[in-house]
């Protein structure tokens, strides 16, 4: 069942595609729609909210399996086959099996998702996803009654993938959800952005969007789901346990041990772009933080 | 060949060594606002500029191993080259200080509690004194007392290579191989030079 949740901001507020290929254009293009954005349903600081373009969304990217730096995904993504592409969906499920992507596709609604997207190095964006909400995919694979948690697995093939070749991470990369959070109508399964197909070095063909979460909780290019009852072990988390949690909520009161996650710098505005608070659960407080009553955050980073 | 080289080296004027160094951070400016330092230009000129000051310290610390383990004397650019890393590290703050962080209340916090960063200024603060006796006047007031208090550049050289592996986020060879450089630059220093040149002798002899 898709639009559970609509954005604050509509499809209209999108920067036109004609646009976001030249800065000054979209600058121009938002003043243009200014007025159109104050609109009054728009009560949050939503109304501020302007798409980074697509060049900086494809240029600046942290997947490792291409390399650590950020230019290196956009540099080496090119090297990976997205085609044939299938989902093993696996553990605690009535329909385990391997789906294919196309299959998967023709039974869901692509919609599209204006979220804010916070690296927990302190920098964002802004978003403007295509996808599917995930509760869709685990619905079709029906979670079975004793299922508390969801893991998700990257695609391991080193041969498309230098970074894997290097021992930056354990491959391949995992990551996980509690059920609950799998299930929430934020959470999204991605095909694309700005009306595109995903671009390999933002996790083609398919990757999760999880908005107020920090962005390497979003998993790129997935080639597994496995429903299971034990909390799944995560990539960042065993790598140094000390700084990356199961949880890694968007949280400007709990800093990173190495930085503060007080404010962030939004990418693409140049040198001079002016730092911004961060938010709580990245913005989305009044949609998630009923997931986390009465847990201490500062504990379950 | 080597002795026209070493005549070379001797006869660069310092302004040279100078302007070349300046050259850098003006070239990362530029390439900054045109582009040419991607869509995240305040970092990128950040660590281009850290990474240099690393680098060129690097050089200063090459400067007596290659006198003593090969005929090349580098000696007359050590000065200059050590006033350009300072220069680098200085401006590699600033962009932190100014363009990164931003927030001055952040910027203290930073300072005061996090352990890269507090690494990262010490080592500023060591290479600070050095800079400012960087110059002919200072060499001759402080006589003995000079060459003692430019020996601390071991500590800032290896402050900055500990503060480099303090801040990357997994595992990455780049940082550790220029520790271990410093480390084995250091190092070389320690070796006694009878013993080097009589690998031989040495021993024997102290043990007689």
């Amino acid at each position: 069942m898709a639009h559970r949740w609509t954005n604050d901001l509509t499809h209209d507020d999108v920067t036109p595609k004609s646009a976001y290929l030249n800065r000054r254009q979209i600058m121009a293009g938002m003043a243009g729609l200014g007025l159109a954005t104050i609109a009054p349903k728009a009560q949050a600081a939503a109304e501020t909210l302007e798409p980074t373009p697509f060049d900086v969304i494809t240029q600046y990217n942290n997947f490792y399996e291409f390399g650590t730096r950020k230019e290196d995904p956009a540099r080496y993504a090119a090297a990976l086959t997205t085609k044939p592409w299938s989902i093993k969906i696996d553990g605690m499920v009535d329909n385990p099996g391997d789906y294919a992507l196309e299959d998967i596709l023709s039974k869901m609604t692509i919609e599209e998702r204006i979220y804010r997207f916070r690296c927990v190095e302190a920098w964002s964006m802004v978003v403007p996803w295509n996808g599917f909400e995930l509760k869709d995919l685990l619905d079709l694979a029906g979670v079975q009654s004793g299922a508390k948690y969801v893991a998700f697995e990257t695609l391991y093939r080193p041969e498309e993938m230098p970074g894997q070749r290097q021992p930056f991470l354990e491959w391949p990369y995992v990551e996980g959800l509690r059920l609950d959070e799998a299930n929430h109508p934020l959470t999204l399964m991605a095909t694309g952005i700005y009306g595109k197909p995903m671009p390999n070095q933002n996790g083609a063909p398919i990757r999760l969007v999880v908005p107020w979460k920090y962005g390497f909780k979003s998993i790129k290019s997935i080639v597994r789901i496995t429903l299971t009852d034990k909390e799944p072990p995560t990539s960042w988390n065993k790598s140094i346990p000390s700084e990356y949690g199961f949880y890694s909520n968007v949280n400007p009161q709990v800093d990173h041990p190495r930085w503060s996650q007080a404010s962030e710098r939004p990418i693409g505005g140049g040198f001079f772009a002016k730092r911004i608070p961060t938010l709580m659960f990245n913005g989305y407080e009044k949609e998630v933080a009923g997931l986390y009553e009465g847990m201490d955050l500062r504990k379950n980073y | 060949m080597t002795d026209a080289l070493n005549t070379a080296i001797r006869k660069t004027p310092s302004w040279l060594l100078y302007l070349v160094g300046a050259a850098y951070p003006v070239w990362l400016l530029y390439a900054g606002f045109t582009g040419g330092l991607g869509v995240d230009p305040v970092k990128a000129m950040e660590h281009a500029l850290g990474k240099a000051g690393l680098q060129v310290l690097v050089a200063v610390l090459l400067v007596s191993p290659l006198r003593r383990f090969t005929p090349l004397n580098f000696l007359s650019w050590r000065r200059a080259l050590g006033v350009i890393s300072f220069f680098y590290i200085l401006l590699h703050f600033l962009v932190w200080m100014v363009l990164d962080v931003q927030i001055l209340s952040q910027v203290w916090a930073d300072i005061a509690k996090r352990p890269y960063i507090i690494v990262g200024m010490a080592s500023l603060l060591i290479l600070l004194p050095l800079a400012v006796t960087s110059n002919n006047r200072s060499v001759r007031k402080l006589g003995p007392k000079w060459r003692k208090l430019h020996k601390a550049t071991y500590l800032a050289v290896l402050l900055g290579g500990i503060h480099y592996i303090m801040q990357i986020k997994s595992f990455q060879y780049e940082p550790y191989v220029y520790l271990f450089v410093i480390v084995g630059l250091i190092a070389l220093r320690r070796l006694p030079k009878r013993q080097m040149r009589h690998p031989k002798k040495g021993p024997l002899r102290s043990a007689a």
